[in-house]
């Protein structure tokens, strides 16, 4: 005990005296934290729109102006050619174009329907959909307005009542992107931090000798694994911590849940990540494999959470991988409890899988932890 | 005996490191690995220090087998590798107090041991110690490898790097050590250091080519060897390579060693050749006989 006590003090003291990482720990997750949760929005917002207005009536401006009232979109100077505006499109500097053909009031007054053609830049084909949903709204809106002035007009025709739909979101009313992003971001941090620092730590006493000097010591493994990777231990709550405070404070996060849970579950989760640090580390010679291997994992575990792209999208075959992703489960966690209030119960599942993970993980990490090869 | 080894051999891949080697350690004593970069004398320290595990043969130390006594090994050896491998981030101090601790022990119990060499670095035992130069290094790395009082103290290339004065206090100090009744096993590049130990091993690719101590292996030595010199070196040891009845020749110090085939070589008739050659001031003596000259002709 008094062994693994004097290890720790010595692990702390190396990190403390690092003055530059200290402030790298630090410094940097509370940044990534501020500029990510800001930046990594879903909303798309000024969709640069451009219109090809060839009729040149009342009811093409009246479409125009509901466009211009949005805002989401940002309408450019209207082109009076299609060969126009699709240049403008290939440089880039429009995403949509509307083109209102000749006729389009004489149709709508004679015939009671007219078509528009709208052309979406789709290369990236989450943000076209998204496109596509707003300007089918807009127009939608402006077709009700029609036929409430042609039903002003002849009172002949039966018009039917729309059905409206007043939807009500809950655990997110507002719908805040940023309350549903910052948790998610935090836990990234936290496991990124932790993953990085633990498997450079051996590796790096590994390429200066030292762990070779350690190894010819009476030292037990445990003692010495223990010794190592508490101090990171301590460092990943301390993350947690600051990055909960941030939350709070400047994203007014909402936490309705036990932050106890919050703390007793990363708890957990951080032995898993350390262990997987341990067995990065032991794996490897020097710190540029580790960080090389660590980034590698990190990316996969990154992109399969269900932190940007729900899982439920997913195909069938990664949804499955994403079961032995433990970001996964922390995020799914943290959403739930922050957000939702859940209790010890209801993700009493996710903290058992972790565990699961936490004693297989350092189990296969002491195990190939050796002192002689 | 303090180390025992019945043998050993280890290869890395198809490298041959280590080819059955076997010798023999008294205690108390100062044994030398001699031999050039590559030989396998950093391999056989792994192997004695039960880090590296060897693909045959068996090997003691200080009474306790290599592979099955890890941990009796362990608590009684001292181990210094080639390379500094103390925590730099640390400052002397701490270093040695860090290793006193992990062997369960104080720096007061065994303060005796290192004193002598303690009291040197002890005036920077604040400063951290990658700050320190090559030979306080040296000193601080001994000193942390010596606090727990071993029985067996291995020393990889210990002198390597460091100044010529430091080299010479560092081998007053494995003689003190010595006295203490520590066993010492040593290796070193530097012939001139062989000659400072009991008994020494001349080791070349792998494999043992002769033990002995210095003294016997020089007095065994059955070849003449001359000292050669004139003005122009270069020009010197080409025409004497061309001289019909050398066995070697190569440049020592200020001088040309040169070994002659027969055992009924003239140096008159060497003086002759050369003078032909257009060679001055030209020196041929019988030079005294050192490690190097022995460790060249195997």
């Amino acid at each position: 005990m008094k062994t693994i006590l004097f290890i720790i003090q010595k692990e702390f003291k190396q990190i403390f005296r690092d003055k530059s990482m200290l402030q790298l720990i630090f410094i940097l997750p509370i940044l990534q934290l501020l500029i990510l949760s800001n930046a990594a929005t879903f909303d798309v917002k000024n969709i640069a729109i451009t219109f090809v207005d060839n009729d040149q009536s009342r009811e093409s401006r009246d479409l125009i102006n509901a466009f211009k009232a949005s805002t989401y979109f940002k309408v450019t100077a209207p082109h009076f050619s299609e060969k126009e505006a699709v240049e403008e499109m290939q440089k880039g500097k429009t995403d949509i174009i509307v083109n209102i053909p000749v006729h389009f009031n004489r149709d709508l007054q004679k015939d009671q329907k007219a078509s528009i053609s709208v052309s979406i830049n789709a290369i990236d084909a989450a943000t076209a959909g998204v496109e596509n949903v707003y300007v089918t709204q807009i127009l939608n809106s402006y077709n009700q307005n029609i036929q409430m002035q042609s039903k002003y007009f002849s009172e002949n025709k039966e018009v039917p009542q729309n059905i409206m739909v007043i939807p009500s979101f809950w655990y997110n009313n507002t719908l805040n992107y940023k309350t549903f992003m910052v948790p998610g971001i935090l836990v990234l941090l936290v496991t990124m931090l932790t993953l990085f620092l633990s498997s450079m730590n051996i590796v790096r006493e590994k390429e200066l000798g030292t762990l070779e000097q350690i190894n010819v010591t009476p030292i037990k493994k445990y003692q010495f694994i223990i010794g190592k990777l508490f101090p990171f231990w301590v460092l990943g709550l301390v993350i947690l911590t600051v990055g909960l405070v941030i939350s709070k404070v400047v994203f007014n996060v909402p936490m309705l849940g036990n932050i106890f849970l919050v703390y007793g579950f990363t708890s957990v989760y951080l032995l898993l990540i350390l262990g997987f640090g341990l067995y990065i580390s032991n794996h490897t010679e020097t710190q540029q494999q580790a960080m090389f291997i660590a980034w590698f994992f990190m990316v996969i575990f990154i992109l399969m959470s269900g932190l940007f792209t729900p899982i439920e999208s997913m195909p069938k075959w990664a949804q499955s991988l994403t079961l032995l992703n433990p970001i996964r489960y922390f995020v799914e966690f943290i959403r739930m409890v922050l957000l939702k209030g859940s209790g010890f119960y209801e993700v009493l599942p996710n903290l058992l899988i972790v565990t699961g993970f936490a004693v297989f993980v350092n189990g296969m990490a002491v195990w190939s932890y050796k002192k002689s090869n | 005996m303090s180390i025992a080894v019945n043998n050993i051999s280890k290869s890395y891949k198809k490298l041959k490191a280590v080819d059955s080697i076997t010798f023999k350690v008294n205690d108390g004593e100062l044994f030398g690995l001699i031999g050039p970069d590559g030989a396998g004398k950093t391999t056989i320290f792994r192997i004695l220090t039960t880090l590296l595990v060897a693909n045959e043969g068996s090997a003691e130390v200080a009474g306790y087998d290599v592979v099955k006594q890890l941990k009796e090994i362990r608590n009684s050896v001292g181990y210094m590798p080639g390379k500094f491998s103390l925590y730099q981030d640390l400052t002397v101090e701490e270093n040695l107090h860090f290793f006193a601790t992990i062997f369960g022990t104080t720096i007061e119990e065994n303060y005796d041991l290192i004193k002598d060499i303690y009291i040197q670095i002890e005036p920077f035992k604040d400063r951290r110690a990658g700050a320190l130069s090559g030979g306080m290094k040296q000193k601080l790395a001994l000193c942390c490898a010596l606090i727990h009082a071993p029985k067996v103290l291995f020393l990889d290339e210990p002198t390597t790097g460091v100044d010529p004065v430091s080299r010479k206090e560092f081998w007053i100090m494995l003689k003190r050590l010595q006295q203490k009744g520590i066993t010492i096993l040593v290796s070193t590049p530097y012939m001139d250091e062989a000659s400072l130990c009991d008994r020494i091993a001349l080791i070349q690719k792998g494999k043992i080519l002769k033990i002995d101590t210095p003294q016997n292996i020089i007095n065994n030595y059955e070849k003449v060897i001359y000292d050669v010199q004139a003005k122009n070196t270069h020009g010197l040891i080409h025409d004497l390579k061309n001289y019909p009845n050398q066995y070697s020749v190569y440049a020592f110090g200020e001088f040309v060693h040169y070994i002659d085939k027969n055992a009924t070589f003239n140096p008159n008739d060497l003086q002759t050749y050369l003078k032909n050659k257009n060679h001055t001031d030209i020196i041929i003596k019988p030079a005294t006989i050192t490690i190097e000259d022995v460790f060249m002709d195997l």
